[in-house]
């Protein structure tokens, strides 16, 4: 079933493949908590009672957005299948002409 | 092979070629591409050259092929393009080509006539059926109320020319017996009677304003009192009928559906409302057999009375470009028509098929050669269009050509030419000779794919003067570079060096396909800068540690927190000083240490430090741009310039902007947090200031306990060196034109002296001259140029370069600019749109960072690789241009363009293309 142009599918290849790469090493980073990402955490308010209650938020962030980092990655992993399914339909049909 | 450093040495050549092989040695010359005619007649127009006849006739066969290929394109079939490239045929082969193309031409026009009579009918023939359905019902209605079998029209035979013409007839090789409709009569009274029930029934309104002009015009009664009349009395009606017949009369046709309402209105006004117009939509469109477009129409049939109206109505008609129709009136003359017509229909549809077959197979078979034709063409224009430029010897027995040639191609050329004769059979071979000349040769620069590009930049400022330095080289490197020092982000350096070394891995398919979208063209013809500049804004990007704004910690950062928990937990902001224990004292291995991505002071450490490498850089690109100049004086030996302008022009900048580019070393080697109070940080003077302070003779002030000056002597020294670049100022301004006065004075002084030996001297200036070429008679002409004119030009030259190093030091400036504000833009971009997709709880994240990623990335794209790359990439063409050249680039030569079918060729695809 073809529902893309040629176009439209080589832009959803590339853009999966660098949003495969980019999403899978920054879930890495997250993961063993980089210190460079760490402004773009979700930690509320930043009102924080303890030290401990920092880590232990700061932490769960790190995890949190590693997991999100590589669910994104493979949801363009499906991206990337189903484009590149759209590619290779649209350059059989255009060599059938 | 010549190098790149300079254009190739050129010389003008006189060709004489035999009249029976000039032919195919142009014809070889043109396959080389290596030899640049000069067009000897300049003052004989186009026509009255001696080959004008076969110029006329490839224009002529140029036209046809085109005609062929819009046919072709118009046919959707695909042209056969090998690529392989055919020599250009023997003149006497041409007959053959214009013959083919003849018999080509008229088969297809012949067809295409046919073609478009046999639509006409077919269109006729449609319309036809389409009036006959319609009205049917028309009259169907009419009949429902018992009307319509009266209306009749006895001078309707008039109308009943063949409905398909000679041409259709002949086309179609069938006729049509069409149906004549029978003129039918109105008389009995009975019938009469019928009528005035209809108007009492009011079913056919029609009939009321026939009815109407028929009272109008026979008995030029009130209207009203006739209607009532009619209706009332049976009397009345039967003198009516006695006095002749009621002809009511129709005329039915087609006519263009947007030009119903007007046609409707003007009918109205013109026949004053005595005239009834049904008309009917056909939904199907038709085409038109002219222009083929598809057009909706709709099918007419106007009702009136009397010969007067209906001549009006037809011109009506007419003027609206409707088509009319025999429309026969009997219900089963129609119907009988209505089957001829189909039938028609059919056996014209077979015809149009086989004419539409016979195009394509004329058409297909045309499409294989066409490419070949269209450049065997083009190839004898070419070498006709040449051999137009040439001379004609006195004897009619050979051409004289004048050309430039590069100097190591003679060879090659010579054996072209001896390829050329043997071809043509000739015994006489060509002769080729160098000439002397004054005129300055073009300039060539050989190029290959690789540097291609670079050049094209160089030559979009100006072509350079003959023999010139060409900064291509240099470009190569320091083009990329100062890009990258505007684009530094590993990130988007990585995207465009993917993109352009996708390009130059493809670079044989994609050169190929030779597309025609002009933005395309750009990028693949700079693909080796593109790949480069990436290449560099990666190295620059890992220097300025940024990667999508972001920072890599590689080597693990030098410096650490020693806070306590609590200082940590109570303070909002903290500091790390560099003179304590936090920093551990040795620079950071590779750029940037990453700690730098987390600090309040990022954007004002890494300002000073960019714009500091910005002058840096500057400075010693510019100085490399006088260096340059040195070897273009040495070339054209011109001692008076290295002397009087090359090195007045170094010592100024050395003595001002090196200097500071030295304090600025100084001041880094010099200056840290671990010293002592006056080496340290807080002490260490501005450069700018100092620089400042320096060309306006002030001292500096001490403050504190701080030394104002970086080392002892320094304020000597610094004066020392602004009058010395001061003192260049005069020496560039007048030192050349002086010596040049002096010099002149000084030969003035001993021709008049030496008086008896003046033959001598010219005869020795004359060998000289000719031995020389063209750099000493270069010379000679300054020297006869007016010295008031030298001192302007001096003086400009001065100005230009003093004030010109000041601001083109500034203007480097515009790397830091671009820098800071791309590293920016990017850290904008992922703090606005990408953290929205990161910083968020719950495990919904995911799929919205999903949708925020494909954002972000497509704004990466669009913004900063695309507009910034691009911004970048026009500051770099301009430091390149006006900074880096002007010091020592003229640029005033004219390109060399050959005569090569390869580029003609190329350069008409591009034409027909557009």
């Amino acid at each position: 079933m073809k529902i893309c142009g040629p176009k439209y599918a080589l832009c959803g290849l590339i853009l999966s493949v660098w949003g495969i790469f980019q999403l899978l090493l920054m879930g890495v980073f997250f993961y063993v908590r980089s210190v460079a990402l760490v402004e773009d955490l979700p930690l509320g308010e930043g009102n924080f009672t303890t030290l401990e209650n920092f880590y232990d938020v700061v932490d769960r962030g790190y995890t949190q957005n590693a997991y999100n980092c590589w669910i994104a990655a493979c949801i363009y992993v499906l991206t990337f299948l189903f484009s590149g399914h759209q590619f290779y339909l649209n350059s059989r049909s255009s060599l059938s002409v | 092979m010549g190098s790149l450093f300079r254009s190739e040495e050129m010389t003008l050549c006189q060709l004489f070629l035999q009249s029976e092989a000039a032919y195919a040695c142009v014809s070889e010359l043109g396959e080389l591409g290596l030899v640049q005619f000069r067009d000897l007649n300049p003052d004989v127009n186009a026509f009255q050259r001696k080959f004008v006849n076969e110029v006329r006739r490839c224009d002529e066969m140029e036209r046809k092929l085109r005609y062929l290929e819009k046919e072709i394109k118009k046919d959707g079939i695909p042209m056969l393009d090998t690529g392989e490239n055919p020599e250009a045929p023997q003149p006497r082969e041409m007959i053959d080509l214009e013959a083919t193309f003849e018999k080509l031409e008229n088969e297809l026009r012949e067809v295409n006539q046919n073609a478009e009579a046999l639509k006409r009918n077919f269109l006729e023939l449609t319309e036809l059926k389409h009036i006959l359905r319609k009205t049917q019902v028309f009259f169907d209605e009419a009949e429902h109320g018992g009307v319509v079998s009266q209306m009749a029209d006895p001078s309707r035979e008039e109308e009943q020319v063949t409905l398909l013409g000679e041409e259709g007839l002949r086309a179609g090789g069938q006729a049509l017996k069409l149906g004549r409709d029978k003129a039918k009569f109105v008389q009995t009274k009975n019938k009469v009677a019928s009528w005035s029930i209809v108007i009492v029934s009011g079913v056919a309104n029609v009939v009321v304003s026939c009815l109407l002009c028929h009272q109008q015009e026979h008995a030029g009664l009130n209207p009203t009192e006739s209607m009532t009349r009619a209706l009332i009395s049976d009397d009345n009606i039967a003198r009516q009928s006695a006095l002749g017949p009621v002809q009511l009369g129709f005329v039915a046709g087609v006519i263009l559906r947007e030009r119903i309402p007007a046609f409707e209105r003007m009918l109205w006004r013109a026949c004053r409302g005595n005239v009834f117009l049904r008309q009917a939509e056909i939904e199907t469109p038709l085409e038109d057999p002219s222009t083929g477009d598809q057009v909706y129409k709709s099918v007419f049939i106007i009702f009136f009375q009397g010969d007067q109206l209906k001549t009006r109505v037809k011109k009506i008609c007419e003027g609206f470009r409707a088509t009319l129709y025999p429309c026969p009136e009997a219900p089963a003359d129609r119907r009988e028509m209505a089957m001829g017509v189909m039938t028609r229909i059919e056996d014209l549809n077979t015809v149009l098929g086989q004419t539409q077959d016979h195009r394509h197979r004329v058409l297909v078979a045309a499409a294989k050669n066409i490419k070949n034709w269209f450049v065997k063409v083009r190839k004898i224009k070419a070498i006709y269009h040449t051999l137009n430029l040439f001379n004609l010897d006195v004897t009619q027995k050979c051409l004289i050509a004048e050309c430039w040639v590069p100097v190591l191609d003679i060879e090659t050329i010579q054996l072209a030419l001896r390829r050329g004769t043997e071809r043509s059979g000739s015994s006489v071979p060509p002769i080729l000779n160098r000439m002397e000349t004054f005129e300055d040769p073009p300039t060539y620069n050989r190029t290959n794919k690789f540097t291609k590009g670079f050049q094209a930049l160089i030559d979009a400022y100006g072509v350079a003067s003959y023999r010139e330095m060409n900064p291509t080289p240099y470009t190569i490197i320091t083009f990329p570079f100062l890009f990258a020092i505007m684009f530094g982000d590993t990130g988007h350096g990585l995207i465009m060096f993917l993109f352009g070394g996708w390009m130059v891995l493809k670079e044989k398919p994609l050169a190929a396909k030779k597309s025609d979208n002009e933005i395309w063209n750009i990028f693949f013809g700079g693909r080796y800068i593109i790949f480069l500049m990436g290449l560099f804004s990666m190295y620059t990007g890992l220097i300025y540690n940024d990667i999508f704004s972001k920072s890599l910690n590689i080597f693990g950062s030098n410096w650490l927190i020693n806070y306590n928990r609590s200082t940590i937990q109570h303070n909002k902001d903290l500091q790390l000083n560099p003179s304590s224990e936090d920093y551990i004292d040795y620079p950071y291995p590779f750029g940037m240490d990453p700690v730098w991505q987390l600090a309040e002071n990022k954007i004002i450490f890494q300002n000073s430090y960019k714009m500091k490498i910005s002058i840096i850089f500057g400075v010693i690109h510019m100085l490399f741009g006088v260096l340059v100049g040195l070897w273009n004086h040495m070339y054209f030996k011109k001692r008076l310039n290295i002397t009087c302008e090359f090195v007045p022009q170094v010592i100024f900048l050395l003595a001002l902007f090196f200097y500071m580019v030295l304090l600025m070393f100084i001041k880094w080697i010099k200056y840290g947090p671990k010293n002592e109070l006056i080496d340290g940080p807080g002490c260490a003077p501005s450069v700018l200031i100092t620089f400042i302070n320096m060309v306006l003779f002030k001292p500096a002030t001490k403050v504190g306990e701080c030394e104002p000056y970086m080392y002892g002597g320094q304020s000597g020294l610094q004066k020392f060196l602004v009058v010395v670049a001061l003192l260049c100022v005069p020496w560039m301004l007048l030192a050349k034109p002086i010596s040049l006065m002096r010099n002149r004075r000084k030969q003035h002084y001993q021709l008049n002296n030496h008086g008896a030996e003046n033959g001598d001297v010219e005869a020795s200036m004359g060998t000289l001259q000719q031995s020389g070429g063209v750099t000493q008679n270069g010379g000679h002409k300054e020297e006869e140029e007016n010295m008031m004119e030298i001192f302007i030009h001096q003086g400009i030259h001065t100005i230009e370069y003093v004030l010109g190093s000041v601001s083109h030091t500034a203007s480097y400036l515009r790397l830091w600019a671009l820098s800071l504000a791309h590293a920016q833009l990017s850290e904008v971009l992922w703090n606005m749109v990408m953290r929205n997709g990161l910083a968020r709880e719950g495990w919904d994240g995911g799929i919205v960072l999903y949708a925020i990623f494909a954002f972000w990335a497509v704004l990466t794209v669009g913004i900063l690789v695309l507009m910034e790359g691009l911004s970048a990439f026009l500051h770099t063409l301009r430091l390149h241009w006006v900074e880096f050249q002007s010091k020592f680039y003229s640029g005033l030569g004219y390109s060399f363009q050959p005569f090569s079918f390869e580029i003609i060729l190329d350069a008409a695809q591009a034409t027909t293309e557009d």
